[in-house]
């Protein structure tokens, strides 16, 4: 059980949205089914002596987290440290064994996560038959935001610009990771689950993520991001969670 | 609604891409009914006296030929995982998966269906009952097919758990469809079966994507 909660903050804070170079960016949430608005002060998300076991084995557990708005969470752990089971539980896709999830203080249930959070894990997540924009379109309908959402800024903003009509199977896999990130946005959620955003992405591509975390988190939002390390973190204040196997796997 | 016209969009889109997939079954059932005259000899009346029973097992078995792709290509991709944090509830995508599956796999089977009674000599008088039968018995294959393929989803190379799992719950859609077809033949009344068959399309059609939403969620987790 040997887990290293440490949450002290690792970036300078700096005051929000002035410094922000790119604020024309800042995304609009919707607010009828976000469950946090108006504004409040508990945390977006937080967990409490969460522990999660596959077939008996303790894969993470106990730890707690909390992810506010306006703040990043990090999660650096080595390949098979359970970042990605972590998300998973948090995104209510698994069963924790034991502790418990709380959406802006209250019990986790489905409506109240898909109402604030959005989840982009290792796998696409969309269809590689499908082109660019049938796919950012379907996620933007799909999440109600069909009107809110400018396709054409979208996909030039995630460096897709001119595969518009290219099947996404077509593309590579640093493509289809841009076109991942590119949906995260069409839904507009104020919290962001990222599992691994940075795979596969070039020097321009890992910088391109920071700048959008960082608009969001600007803008209100946060972001829960899962990394094995060595990325530059967004500019934006960032703590840090380190993650290991629980003993059973030593 | 908006987002299940969206959904039934997607999977249509989807289905014509990979349109050499969905004719599988159509392709299938076709073959049978090709090969069994050849096995069984082609003198009309013997093939007249099997025709029915044929073409509702062809349907059968072509209906489960495609059943493991339900869900699978969406479970691999990741995108099954993005639909259950949709906000959306789960049975609704899987009601619109459903109906894609349907429309695109059943229907054309059963479009091609006089054709196949044509080329095994089957009465005239048992091609409604056949029709209607096969109507509502490849919704409820389709609808059983949901929930079975939602809870084998998690196993790798399901295909033939998957059989195994499906058939039993078919037998009585096949009992009581070519059941059907035989009393037409005989010249009894043989719109009480399909009634019966019906009433269990009603029960489905409200539990099935319940059921399956469940076994699904069991399965990713």
């Amino acid at each position: 059980m040997a887990i290293l909660c440490n949450s002290r903050p690792t970036f300078t804070r700096f005051s929000r949205l002035s410094d922000c170079k790119n604020a024309k960016m800042a995304v609009q949430f919707t607010s009828t089914d976000d469950p946090c608005m108006p504004f409040s002060d508990s945390a977006l998300i937080e967990a409490d002596a969460l522990c999660f076991s596959r077939n008996e084995l303790p894969v993470f557990g106990p730890l707690a987290l909390q992810v506010h708005g306006g703040e990043t969470l990090m999660l650096k752990g080595e390949n098979g440290s359970g970042k990605t089971t972590l998300l998973r539980v948090l995104a209510g896709l698994l069963t924790p064994e034991s502790g418990s999830v709380r959406i802006c203080g209250k019990p986790f249930c489905r409506e109240r996560f898909v109402g604030l959070a959005a989840y982009i894990g290792h796998r696409p997540g969309h269809k590689a038959e499908l082109t660019v924009t049938q796919n950012l379109r379907f996620s933007a309908r799909l999440h109600g935001r069909d009107d809110a959402v400018d396709m054409r800024r979208l996909v030039d903003d995630c460096g897709l610009a001119g595969y518009e009509d290219t099947q996404a199977g077509k593309l590579s896999a640093g493509q289809n990771k841009r076109l991942a990130l590119a949906r995260l946005q069409a839904q507009g959620r104020r919290l962001w689950l990222m599992d691994e955003p940075y795979a596969n992405l070039d020097l321009a591509g890992i910088d391109w993520v920071n700048r959008l975390v960082q608009n969001h988190v600007a803008s209100g939002g946060g972001a829960l991001i899962s990394t094995h390390g060595a990325y530059a973190a967004p500019e934006v204040p960032v703590r840090l969670m380190e993650i290991t196997r629980s003993a059973a796997h030593a | 609604m908006h987002e299940f016209t969206a959904l039934l969009r997607r999977d249509t889109s989807l289905m014509w891409r990979k349109r050499a997939d969905a004719a599988q079954p159509l392709l299938f059932a076709l073959m049978v009914c090709v090969m069994f005259p050849l096995a069984a000899g082609s003198e009309p009346a013997r093939l007249a006296h099997s025709a029915a029973a044929v073409i509702w097992v062809a349907n059968l078995l072509a209906s489960l030929l495609v059943l493991d792709n339900l869900y699978r290509s969406d479970f691999e991709d990741g995108s099954l995982e993005q639909l259950l944090l949709a906000p959306v509830p789960l049975p609704v995508v899987i009601a619109s998966k459903v109906a894609v599956h349907w429309l695109t796999t059943a229907l054309p089977v059963l479009l091609i269906t006089p054709l196949l009674a044509q080329m095994l000599f089957l009465p005239d008088a048992q091609l409604p009952a056949l029709m209607l039968s096969l109507l509502v018995g490849s919704m409820l294959m389709s609808l059983i097919g949901a929930m079975v393929a939602a809870l084998t989803l998690g196993i790798r190379r399901s295909g033939m758990l998957l059989a195994l799992m499906a058939l039993p719950m078919y037998v009585p859609v096949l009992v009581f469809g070519a059941g059907s077809v035989w009393s037409a033949g005989q010249g009894l009344p043989w719109l009480g079966a399909i009634w019966l068959m019906s009433a269990g399309l009603a029960l489905l059609l409200v539990l099935a994507p319940w059921a399956a939403a469940t076994a699904l969620r069991i399965a990713l987790s």
